[in-house]
């Protein structure tokens, strides 16, 4: 008896899930399908779900218009070494926060992330002024500093709740073991923690690659990323939700193939220190 | 024009960067620009972003000079702002050949400050009526060229079917200066009511707007589609098409939209007319151009005035004619392509035109007022005041609020930000 009990449980708790990953899904599933319509389809009310005469015509319009492959590597590189070069400041920024805590640890900490609580409006003629001076405007390198600085303060702080669950005692033998500072980041708390350090590099990779508000604002045609390739094919005066929604899908896939392929790495560094 | 082109391409070929709104003549132009190439050597890089997105990104660039761009597509409120701040090359010395004397005067006195033209039309617009004329003639009536409010208000209502989703009219109520703001200022403007008075006082607290509120807002809960206070262009667009309105008074490009049979159902039913008044000397239609510019300080003028010759010439109306048909041209901006005897023949040219020709942005209200536009006041404040007020608007029409708390509201915000400005 008390095994059914568990088996209906365990069976409401999958479809408790399976709904709610639905439910998270379904925009994204409904910009595929839409990617595939006519326009005139993509508006009809009622809506139209599967049946439909699918048609690829707006991705050859896309593909047509838009240099696709100039926005995507664009968007692997701000994204990839924005990331990579986060993660090199970051461990060991977060090493000493762990490990060796001052008095003003706890203060630095919520200073970091209360500069995520501007809004980015507030800081872009000071920025975009800047950019003009160093001549950075509409370069790949000016948007990896700039994407790495504001998702420098979630890497910390990601990488700090891990390390804390790592036992500083481990830490303390390598050292009466000889090993330099290097080495003991390196080769003794890097290896324990890379489950974290896996989902930190891949949340914010993911973070980097939706960034708009400044990949727009601080490109033009060099440097420009996959968001704006999106902006491009949205407008107020005429109905293009079709092409839109080509463009999105062809913008999301590549990040949505990499969450696919390293979704296990992903849910077992979220979960790192969650089970004692 | 060709020649002069022609010498150039021998020169330095350059490659310019412009930046431009994701708009059907704009998506068009993108797909010619070979023809500009082969003729000039110059390349170009297209940077096309969403209306309000690129607004800011050219007014965060030409206010900082931080040169990004050799063309920007800006719009009438823009050009004589940027224009009198010395933002903009003028545009004085086009060549002989791409006669700018050619321009509307609508068009060219909306983008010239203090007489000198600063950005070259690409294509313009007003607003009009665009209506069912089966769902008309069921009504048992019949739309004149040059209606008035009145009768529009007695059309929407007698057409209205909501057992079968069909409401008498469809207009803007979203919330924004270019939204629900543009249609509710030159809805007001027949009326005769104004934004300010010569002191650039507020003047919601006249009984014209109180008029102008009320009447919209009494139609559009009797004859107006549900939700209409977040209804945009591109939702009534969608409604039209689907034939679920029966009237719908908006920009004058969606002409080409609706009677498209690929898109629209009701394609080939559809008739225009003259944006409504009340009798008082103004309709309630609006002007606006988006137009090519060139910010101060570019490295590539010469080549910039050249691309801008070649889009806004018409030698371009017919290349895009010969590619495309005649329906496809960018309208509004020159007077020769209303004499064409080939784009006589397309249904809403003369009535574009008429729009066009009807609406006056230095003299857009019935008691004189201190600003230059129709749907707008140009004056840099004017964008940030215009969303405030009209999200208090929307407010209004979706019940939020009385119409009364709204025009208050409204009077307090454009009063304080006057007087925040030095206005007043």
């Amino acid at each position: 008896m008390a095994r059914a009990v568990s088996n209906n449980r365990k069976l409401l708790n999958t479809v408790i899930a399976w709904t709610i990953g639905i439910l998270i899904f379904f925009p994204i599933l409904w910009t595929i399908l839409t990617s595939f319509k006519t326009e005139a389809q993509a508006i009809a009310d009622p809506p139209v779900f599967l049946f439909f005469d699918w048609t690829l015509e707006n991705y050859e319009v896309v593909q047509e218009r838009s240099n696709y492959a100039r926005f995507l590597w664009n968007s692997i590189i701000i994204a990839g070494v924005s990331t990579i070069l986060g993660l090199i400041i970051a461990i060991p920024a977060a090493w000493s926060m762990a490990f060796v805590p001052s008095k003003r640890t706890k203060d630095i900490l919520l200073w970091m992330l209360s500069t995520k609580m501007l809004p980015a409006v507030g800081v872009l003629y000071p920025i975009y002024l800047i950019f003009i001076e160093l001549g950075i405007l509409d370069t790949r390198i000016g948007l990896i500093v700039v994407v790495m600085l504001i998702n420098l303060p979630i890497i910390v702080w990601m990488l700090y709740t891990y390390f804390k669950e790592i036992p500083g005692e481990i830490l303390e033998a390598s050292r009466m073991d000889g090993a330099s500072l290097k080495d003991e980041i390196l080769y003794v708390l890097a290896p324990m923690a890379v489950p974290g350090i896996a989902s930190t590099l891949l949340l914010n990779f993911i973070l980097a690659w939706n960034e708009a508000f400044w990949t727009l604002n601080l490109t033009a045609a060099k440097a420009a990323p996959l968001t704006a390739f999106i902006a491009s094919y949205s407008s107020p005066e005429g109905l293009f939700f079709a092409k839109l929604s080509a463009a999105s899908t062809m913008a999301i896939a590549p990040i949505l193939i990499l969450g696919w392929f390293s979704q296990k790495q992903l849910v077992r560094g979220l979960t790192f220190g969650a089970v004692k | 024009m060709l020649a002069g082109m022609a010498t150039s391409a021998s020169a330095q070929d350059t490659t310019l960067t412009i930046a431009t709104v994701n708009n059907g003549d704009m998506i068009r132009m993108q797909g010619l620009t070979d023809d500009f190439t082969d003729k000039t050597g110059h390349k170009v890089e297209w940077v096309t972003l969403e209306e309000n997105v690129l607004r800011q990104r050219v007014t965060t660039d030409i206010s900082t000079k931080g040169g990004a761009f050799d063309i920007m597509t800006i719009g009438m409120y823009e050009t004589p702002i940027w224009g009198a701040n010395g933002w903009l090359v003028p545009l004085d010395d086009l060549s002989d050949d791409y006669n700018a004397d050619d321009i509307l005067p609508a068009m060219a006195g909306g983008l010239s400050h203090d007489g000198t033209l600063y950005a070259a039309p690409f294509y313009g617009e007003s607003s009009m009526i665009m209506y069912r004329t089966d769902l008309m003639e069921k009504a048992g009536m019949e739309m004149p060229e040059a209606p008035s409010w009145s009768f529009i208000a007695k059309a929407a209502r007698a057409m209205t079917d909501r057992e079968n989703e069909i409401n008498g009219i469809c207009l803007r109520g979203k919330a924004g200066w270019g939204e629900g703001g543009a249609f509710i200022t030159a809805m007001s403007n027949s009326f005769g009511a104004r934004w300010f008075d010569e002191d650039w006082n507020a003047q919601f607290d006249s009984r014209e707007w109180s008029d102008t509120l009320n009447f919209y807002k009494n139609m559009m809960d009797d004859a107006g589609p549900p939700g209409y206070a977040t209804n945009g262009f591109n939702e009534n667009l969608s409604l039209f098409q689907q034939g679920k309105c029966g009237m719908w008074i908006d920009a004058t490009v969606a002409a080409s939209f609706v009677t498209n049979p690929n898109d629209s159902e009701v394609a080939d039913s559809v008739g225009f007319a003259l944006a409504p008044d009340n009798g008082l000397g103004k309709r309630s239609n609006w002007l606006w151009a988006w137009a090519l510019a060139i910010p101060a300080g570019t490295q590539n003028e010469d080549a910039a005035k050249e691309f801008i010759e070649w889009a806004t010439s018409t030698s371009y109306i017919e290349l895009v004619a010969e590619k495309e048909g005649w329906a496809n041209v960018p309208p509004g901006a020159r007077i020769s392509l209303y004499e064409n005897e080939n784009y006589k023949d397309v249904p809403f040219a003369k009535m574009t035109l008429d729009s066009i020709l009807s609406a006056d942005p230095n003299n857009s209200t019935v008691d004189p007022s201190p600003y230059v536009g129709v749907q707008f006041a140009a004056i840099p404040e004017f964008a940030g005041i215009a969303t405030d007020v009209s999200q208090e608007f929307s407010a209004a029409y979706a019940g939020q609020q009385t119409i009364e708390e709204a025009l208050e509201k409204a009077q307090a915000i454009t009063n304080d930000a006057m007087e925040a400005a030095g206005y007043r």
